[in-house]
């Protein structure tokens, strides 16, 4: 199953993944309308980079093989999907609990700023190589099977 | 002009930003390794400082809304073809530094370009062309000493067998080579690109003066390494570690001059590699302290030789300056295999800029003057010639082999290949494309798999072009090039300069 993976070696910190996650889970499939109108909205990019002096990571759902997540969903909004191997959220079965968002030993879940529903990696389930992958400029962030 | 210097305006460069376009995102705040741009608190918006700017074009190829522009900077001061800008801001720096004016990469200045007033021959007719893609076409390159003849005898089944003991070689499977860029001067991720991409083609790259690490003995067979005047990282398995050795006399750049690695480049890798202490400034003196004779040269090309236990050819590189091809031919006399001739066009960390711009001769009139006078002398094939400083294209190289050259080096066209813009800041080891700078979270930005991969495909699209060439001029191996001047015509040039390339002006 294919995974994105991080060479933290080799992210720069730029930023470009967050910039491309945002453009296509927008509305408007526009980066200029997406960062300055639909993020303050409340749209949010589902990758985080963390930069730490020359220490920098573009961090993101892993969808695990046994993901903490599902197994701690009280309503069953996340699923492990065998077919495609995601860890697939349903955000009309949420009942805005957070268990999974303190369940996720990787921090890749976070609170919806708007309501009580939480925002993850749904691995650009329309494309055949995720935005963060196709947008990072030094091939950090690699979408293989491993 | 508030808090600042009263000739800070007089800057290169200017960045424009379009406000419709921009998002302030900040990928330029985190990309600008100088402070150009910046994120206003107060504004709540991405501004920038203008007078910072080195011109690297870093952020205008990261913004993802491609809101950036770099232009040069429109203030002109009144035309005076003496008086240029360039003067007039040199000045100023140097009223309010007191210090020599530093600057990286190759001379910019408007001296001839040889190579352009140089034109090839192709088939037509009377000689058939020859079609590469279809026809075997050999770009195989051996470099170091030819014997004087070959003699044999037959074994008892009556095949030849080769009684000349022939001296060590380099095989290349094209006469491209990525040219000496030590490692301190150009970060390890790229080391590990060169030598991969050396590998993957077949070549050579060249260790530079700041040793090689460890990790890179596995490249050998693809590695040149170099002994300069300041003998960083030179040890005995390190001179064994490669398929040749090069003594650095001179560097293209900066003839005359040494070298001197600031203590900031020095982190703990370049410091295990060149063997000197964390943090400290790694200076090259002027001379070699032990060469100031062909009798000296002599001695330390054979003691090179006694420690690599004769197996790998001995180089010896110079800077092409005025009396270049007597001072090779006592090189080849005093033993070299191989002789590297840098050009006044070929890069640099740093150099100051009075030395690079106005010391030194043009790498061709350097090259053909060189291989007339060792051809001359009846020593042509006792060493091999490798020319670099100022290749731009396979065209070049293809000039370079007709005019008499075995092999090129290619240092400025392997860093563009990676991003440089020569913008020229290389000793500020800020480089914001990860280049000339071991700053860690810089030198990610050259991830060794993306560099290798576009260094190899250069060398590759190039060697192509050399056979397309090739094949033109109804040739099949690189050999028959390699001094056939007569596949060169002139254009615009005068009868010395025609005289000193030997090569006749078109249409004769």
């Amino acid at each position: 199953m294919k995974r994105v993976y991080i060479d933290r070696h080799f992210c720069i910190g730029c930023g470009l993944c967050e910039l491309a996650c945002l453009t296509v889970h927008s509305r408007s499939k526009d980066l200029a309308i997406a960062y300055t109108v639909e993020r303050p909205q409340g749209l949010m990019s589902f990758k985080k980079v963390f930069r730490d002096g020359s220490m920098c990571a573009s961090t993101g759902c892993r969808h695990c093989d046994e993901p903490a997540c599902v197994e701690a969903c009280i309503a069953g909004a996340l699923t492990k999907d065998p077919a495609t191997g995601r860890t697939v959220y349903d955000p009309e079965q949420c009942v805005g609990c957070m268990s999974c968002l303190m369940a996720c030993p990787f921090g890749a879940i976070s609170k919806s700023p708007l309501e009580d529903k939480i925002v993850k990696c749904d691995r650009c389930v329309e494309l055949d190589m995720p935005a963060c992958v196709q947008a990072c400029p030094n091939r950090a962030l690699m979408y293989e099977e491993r | 002009m508030l808090f600042k210097p009263t000739d800070s305006y007089a800057h290169d460069f200017e960045v424009h930003r379009d406000r419709d376009a921009c998002i302030d995102c900040k990928v330029c705040v985190n990309q600008c390794s100088y402070g150009v741009h910046y994120w206003d608190e107060n504004r709540k918006k991405v501004m920038h400082d203008s007078s910072q700017c080195v011109g690297c074009h870093r952020c205008e190829a990261m913004c993802p809304t491609d809101a950036l522009r770099i232009r040069r900077r429109e203030t002109e001061f009144k035309d005076n073809p003496l008086w240029n800008s360039k003067f007039i801001k040199y000045i100023y720096k140097q009223a309010s530094t007191g210090g020599v004016l530093l600057t990286g990469m190759g001379c910019p200045t408007d001296i001839p370009v040889y190579w352009d007033r140089m034109l090839l021959d192709a088939s037509q007719v009377t000689n058939p062309s020859i079609d590469p893609l279809r026809e075997p076409m050999e770009l195989d390159t051996f470099l170091g000493a030819k014997p004087n003849s070959l003699a044999f005898h037959k074994d008892e089944n009556g095949k030849p067998v080769l009684d000349t003991k022939l001296t060590p070689q380099i095989k290349l499977k094209t006469p491209i080579m990525f040219a000496a860029m030590s490692f301190g001067a150009i970060n390890f991720n790229l080391h590990v690109a060169m030598a991969r991409a050396a590998k993957e083609c077949g070549t050579c790259y060249n260790t530079g003066e700041g040793g090689l690490h460890p990790s890179l003995y596995e490249y050998g067979d693809h590695t040149i390494v170099q002994v300069a005047s300041g003998r960083f990282g030179v040890h005995r398995d390190y001179l064994n570690a490669g398929v040749g050795i090069e003594i650095k006399v001179g560097q293209g750049a900066k003839p005359g001059i040494g070298g001197h690695l600031p203590g900031e480049k020095i982190d703990a890798r370049v410091s295990e590699t060149r063997m000197v202490p964390l943090g400290s400034d790694a200076i090259s003196p002027a001379p070699h302290h032990d060469i100031y004779s062909i009798e000296d040269l002599h001695q330390l090309i054979f003691a090179l030789k006694e420690a690599s236990e004769y197996r790998v050819p001995v180089a010896v590189k110079i800077a092409a300056v005025h009396n270049v091809a007597a001072i090779a031919s006592g090189i080849v006399r005093a033993g070299a295999d191989i002789v590297t001739i840098d050009g006044m066009r070929g890069g640099t960390g740093a150099a100051p800029a009075m030395i690079r711009d106005n010391v030194g001769i043009p790498i061709e009139l350097a090259l053909a003057a060189v291989d007339q006078r060792l051809r001359d002398e009846n020593i042509r094939h006792k060493a091999s010639l490798i020319v670099g400083g100022g290749v731009r294209c396979s065209a070049d190289v293809v000039k370079a082999i007709a005019l008499g050259a075995d092999a090129v080096n290619i240092g400025t066209a392997a860093l563009l290949a990676v991003g440089c813009t020569l913008c020229g800041r290389c000793y500020t080891g800020k480089c914001p494309w990860g280049i000339a700078t071991n700053d860690a979270l810089l030198a990610k930005r050259q991830n060794p798999d993306v560099a290798a991969k576009k260094l190899a495909n250069l060398v590759r699209a190039w060697s192509h072009e050399i056979m397309e060439m090739l094949g033109g001029m109804g040739l099949n191996s690189i050999e028959s090039l390699r001094g056939n001047r007569d596949k060169l015509r002139a254009v615009g040039l005068s009868a010395e300069e025609m005289d000193t390339l030997g090569v006749k002006l078109a249409g004769r």
